[in-house]
């Protein structure tokens, strides 16, 4: 039987590509990417698990990182906002951020972006509905949501 | 946030989970994480030893017993009660209201397991499991347990599962006919519950339970019994509801009074129970 550590060597795919790193068992995973992967555009913001900016896909799946441990992900896929564009080419959704200004401030914005792509994957054609309940676990104090709503809607093709 | 310094195990059997729950003081089962690493964070805990218990696949499955009830492993996430056929087919309001739990990161995390374990006051799956007459396995050191809910929810933050146990699977009655339902008063569209309120018909009787309003959930058991006659109108529910609302003590915070939570009891419940009556077969 494996006895408890206070660390671990935890092997995974970040961005498609493969890191393996020492991580004490105290480690919040948002803490891992951004201060063991140098990945900053994950944020924290609340650090309470209420906002949402430190939202990235783990297996596919939104998650907020600063509620997960990184000794947790072993074996795992890890997404990052920086993994969406390839080559500087911005993704669809990226874009159509940049076109209906959903942005303000831009704090929430990696979050966001994690998030809605994630519904785009699994919906590629949400309603206004769809994407505010995939959204509900990301906060922005700017906007008032209109803009980011409309760029995810618009990404989709529905509108 | 810089957490206490904790250490880590990852089982890969139930077993070797109940033993290092067992062997180590201060240890805890880790399984979506969604409530007990933001304790951490708070320093509201401080486990010395977290099992984590993502590897074992037996409690990550859903399915029916031989004799027809639907079993949900301790770590099946609320995303997984969701798109489950099993939970469509055999208690649909397991889904209907997982998917009303915080937002949808947590929900990709978040576990059946957890939510009652945790037994916060204002978690949703206490009263509905209550309300739905489940059962929950606890397995130790000595062998496996059996408890209904009415035994398994005995205070905030504590439920039948003692030190160096683990709940490895909460199991429900298949509708058969009955009708749930659901309701309450949240603080925005899908936040917190201020009171809620489950309610499953079947025949002419009703069970009722609601959270929000003490320790652990409460059986609204005069109100059952004021409706066993089989009269599921909505004056005959409203007024079986009345006095539910005098026999509680709820708490009184910034969200709302103990007078306006005695008064949403009431209207919760109604409601639940009509949701549930117009659901039920041959309504």
């Amino acid at each position: 039987m494996g006895a408890p550590e206070r660390s671990r060597v935890v092997a995974l795919e970040v961005n498609g590509e493969q890191v393996e790193l020492e991580v004490p068992a105290r480690r919040l995973l948002v803490h891992f990417i951004r201060d063991d992967l140098g990945l900053t555009g994950t944020h924290v913001g609340c650090d309470t698990g209420n906002c949402g900016a430190c939202t990235i896909q783990l297996d596919g799946r939104p998650v907020k990182s600063c509620m997960v441990l990184a000794v947790q992900v072993d074996g795992a896929k890890v997404t990052t906002v920086e993994g969406l564009a390839s080559n500087g080419e911005l993704t669809p959704l990226q874009q159509s951020f940049n076109a209906h200004h959903a942005l303000q401030c831009g704090y929430c914005t990696p979050g966001m972006l994690m998030s809605a792509s994630a519904l785009l994957a699994r919906n590629p054609h949400p309603t206004e509905d769809e994407v505010r309940y995939a959204l509900q676990g990301n906060i922005c104090r700017c906007t008032g949501y209109v803009n980011i709503v409309e760029a995810v809607v618009a990404a989709g093709g529905s509108a | 946030m810089l957490l206490r310094e904790v250490e880590y195990a990852r089982p890969a059997t139930v077993e070797e989970a109940i033993s290092l729950l067992a062997t180590y003081d201060g240890a805890r089962p880790l399984a979506g994480g969604q409530t007990i690493v933001n304790v951490m964070k708070a320093r509201a805990a401080a486990p010395d030893v977290l099992v984590d218990l993502q590897d074992l696949g037996e409690l990550r499955t859903i399915g029916f017993s031989s004799d027809g009830r639907l079993e949900l492993g301790a770590t099946v996430t609320y995303a997984e009660l969701m798109a489950s056929s099993e939970v469509e087919v055999a208690r649909p309001i397991l889904a209907e209201v997982a998917a009303t739990i915080a937002d949808v990161q947590v929900r990709n995390r978040g576990t059946v397991g957890g939510n009652v374990c945790v037994n916060d006051p204002t978690n949703h799956l206490p009263p509905l499991l209550v309300a739905l007459d489940a059962t929950f396995t606890i397995r130790g050191q000595d062998g496996e347990r059996t408890v209904s809910a009415d035994e398994f929810f005995l205070g905030v933050y504590m439920t039948a599962v003692r030190e160096g146990e683990l709940l490895t699977k909460v199991s429900v009655p298949a509708s058969s006919g009955a009708g749930d339902g659901f309701a309450g008063l949240t603080i925005g569209t899908h936040g917190t519950y201020i009171v809620c309120a489950a309610a499953t018909v079947s025949g002419d009787d009703a069970r009722v339970a609601l959270g929000c309003v003490a320790a652990a959930p409460v059986r609204a058991t005069a109100m059952e019994e004021r409706l066993a006659g089989g009269d599921f109108s909505e004056a005959a529910v409203r007024a079986a509801a009345e006095g539910l609302g005098a026999s509680l003590d709820p708490p009184s915070d910034v969200h709302g009074s103990a007078d306006y939570r005695r008064h949403l009891a009431e209207v919760s419940a109604a409601r639940a129970v009509l949701q549930a009556a117009e659901r039920r077969k041959g309504a």
